[in-house]
């Protein structure tokens, strides 16, 4: 037994070694340039040590708005996002005519560059001295007034942000879940028509219970991708995020390493720890929850 | 109730775009289950039994005929309004489910149209767990069951909702051979209490011949032969039921009538009265076989199998193309095992002779055995 321990631990040698050197490494050395007080890259030289770095970053004003912007986003987009793709999936697999064409294009967006979408929205959204754009247009139909999407009012930016995201994410959670509703063994539907089932006790009770652990799935890797949203926000507002006020923490973190006011690579530490810790406890309370609820 | 079938026929569309014809499942296929019968509908798979089970469900819808329960015309009704219970194949219990919730189920769906109170519902799911011996198991998950478990529950859970008629696909098929003895008495014993109309499907004839009280033989979608097993099995209509019922199968010989004699190869065997010559397909059940110094029919002698309550003789012959002839005597008899061919009388009844082109049956007077001492 011992003899082959050693050899499992041999084969897995190399993996190891690619996750220890770019994985675990950076992750300690990213925790040990937090603790360091105006850490400088090039001439690898710090003041002191201690939580100085977290002290400002929670103090600072853009970080806090970053915070906002990216639990707003978070709190909006995994739930509507996720329920929207349930519900377009469930539509998919009932229809049988041209469901492939539908399928097509529902996944066209995943495989299209986000920021020339972005570029899209941004034309389709914005409001210049030439023209209101597009959504205005629609909007005056109903009677609205021109709302300027782009540098307007702070609401007004963060809906197209979520719209954007929802927009940009939906075609993976589709995919997921037409595939998931698909491998739902027929027999069950077929026993639950048997003894006159209503269709919406069927979904409750059968499909979703049976598609649960893929929505699991699909609400903790939405929610961990949201919180590192960054570049749907460029795409529509251009890299200087603080002065649009629509920054999120990985912008925040990018800002302090490279942006105009950036060179603060201690900050940036921090401000990194300080996502990963939120990511790390959401994605715990999700594993938490689902082990409760998924009953597979 | 009484399931009756009438001129039933199901077309499928075809999917190839070639071919606009499309492929009958079942053709033409017409039976009458009486009131509290068992029957089996027996075929190959592929022969459209479970097709016509899912019809008299209501899973499928005809394209052609009738399908009455008693009097009631039930064919165009959905599955629900039949008052059918049916189980599957793999029983599809719910998993996220326990095995109470499974059962109550079907009730719950009823709960508005029947007026059950929460009390009734519980007593029923109860009377039935008790019926099939699952009370210690209400609180399990399916997956926390066996296969033999699951298949009671799965009865349960058709049974629950006292439904008129219950039909089971396949039931046995994923249990192991010992469950699958034990399971199927057990099914014909809540059949007969219950007194419950019932259809099951099946490919395996032992199954079928053992606990129904009539089978219906079916093949490419048409009904063979439908009647009381042991009729079915002393009288096949055609060489098809024939060769489908009976474990070891039954023998064919390649041979003609002559003179309204039955010759196998060269040697003349059996005296068939009323058969015009023709050549013919002569089937012999395994214990038709008489094993005698003088017996008119000569077999190569491959091996002898003993089994304890009897003996199995497996022998060739050139009118049995490639096939072993197995017959099976009592262990009383003595067979010499150091020659290399043996020779047979033949119990006529155990004989049976089928067209050579059509596979139908030919009667023939079943007279004395052609020579029964040279």
């Amino acid at each position: 037994m011992n003899g082959n321990n050693k050899k499992a631990w041999l084969y897995l040698l190399p993996a190891l070694l690619f996750l220890i050197v770019f994985m675990v490494y950076p992750l300690i050395d990213v925790f040990i340039y937090s603790l360091e007080e105006g850490f400088n890259f090039a001439s690898q030289t710090y003041f002191g040590t201690g939580l100085y770095n977290y002290s400002y970053v929670l103090h600072d004003p853009y970080f806090l708005q970053a915070v906002q912007n990216t639990f707003i986003l978070v709190i909006i987009t995994v739930p509507v996002s996720t329920g929207l793709a349930l519900l377009i999936s469930v539509g998919l697999s009932s229809i049988r005519p041209l469901r492939n064409l539908y399928q097509t294009i529902y996944f066209l967006p995943y495989v299209t560059n986000t920021l020339a979408v972005g570029l899209v929205f941004m034309i389709l959204f914005q409001r210049t001295e030439y023209t209101d754009g597009l959504v205005n247009l629609m909007l005056s139909w109903f009677g609205a007034g021109p709302v300027d999407f782009i540098d307007g009012p702070y609401w007004a930016k963060m809906f197209v942000l979520c719209f954007y995201t929802i927009w940009v994410v939906m075609p993976f959670k589709i995919l997921i879940l037409t595939s998931a509703l698909a491998s739902v063994n027929q027999d069950y539907y077929r026993a639950a028509r048997v003894d006159g089932t209503p269709r919406l006790r069927i979904f409750t009770k059968i499909t979703l219970p049976a598609i649960s652990p893929m929505l699991f799935y699909l609400v903790i890797t939405g929610f961990i991708g949201a919180f590192k949203a960054y570049s749907d926000a460029v795409a529509l507002f251009g890299t200087d995020l603080n002065a649009a006020g629509m920054n999120t923490i990985v912008g925040y973190v990018y800002d302090m390493l490279y942006g105009d006011s950036g060179g603060y690579p201690s900050h940036a530490s921090a401000a990194a720890i300080i996502l990963f810790a939120i990511v790390l406890t959401i994605t715990c309370v999700n594993l938490l929850v689902s082990r409760k609820k998924v009953q597979y | 109730m009484k399931i009756e079938l009438q001129n039933l026929t199901k077309t499928f569309p075809s999917r190839g775009r070639k071919e606009h014809t499309g492929v009958t499942a079942v053709n033409d296929f017409s039976c009458e289950v009486p009131d509290g019968e068992l029957m089996a509908l027996l075929g190959p798979s592929g022969c459209g039994k479970s097709t016509t089970l899912n019809m008299i469900c209501g899973l499928e819808t005809p394209t052609g005929g009738r399908i009455l329960f008693g009097q009631d015309d039930v064919t165009s009704l959905a599955p629900e309004l039949r008052g059918v219970g049916m189980v599957f194949q793999n029983y599809a219990l719910y998993p996220n489910m326990t095995v109470r919730q499974n059962i109550m189920f079907p009730l719950e769906n009823l709960k508005k149209k029947e007026h059950f109170t929460k009390e009734e519902m519980e007593q029923r799911v109860a009377d039935t767990a008790r019926l099939v011996q699952i009370q210690e198991l209400m609180d399990r998950k399916p997956k926390e069951l066996s296969g033999g478990q699951q298949q009671r529950v799965a009865i349960a859970r058709a049974l629950v909702k006292m439904p008129k008629v219950l039909l089971l696909d396949e039931p046995l098929s994923n249990l192991d051979a010992r469950l699958r003895l034990q399971t199927r008495e057990e099914i014909r014993k809540i059949q007969k209490q219950t007194g419950i109309t019932t259809v099951f499907v099946t490919h395996d004839q032992d199954e079928a011949m053992s606990i129904s009280d009539r089978i219906a033989v079916m093949n490419q979608g048409s009904l063979m032969q439908m009647g009381k097993p042991q009729e079915v099995y002393d009288n096949p209509v055609n060489l098809f039921v024939a060769k489908f019922l009976g474990t070891p199968p039954i023998n064919v010989f390649a041979g003609r009538v002559k003179d309204q004699t039955l010759y196998i190869g060269s040697e003349a065997v059996l005296s068939v009265k009323g058969v015009s010559d023709q050549p013919v397909w002569a089937a012999i059940r395994p214990e038709g076989f008489i094993p005698q110094a003088e017996g008119p029919l000569s077999c190569r002698l491959n091996r002898v199998e003993v089994m304890g309550r009897d003996v199995s003789i497996i022998s060739g012959h050139d009118a049995c193309a490639g096939q072993d002839i197995r017959s099976i005597i009592s262990a009383e008899n003595h067979v010499d095992t150091g020659s290399d061919t043996v020779r047979f009388a033949l119990k006529p009844n155990k004989v049976f002779l089928f067209h050579k082109e059509t596979e139908e049956r030919i009667p023939f007077a079943s007279g004395q055995p052609a020579i029964h001492q040279a």
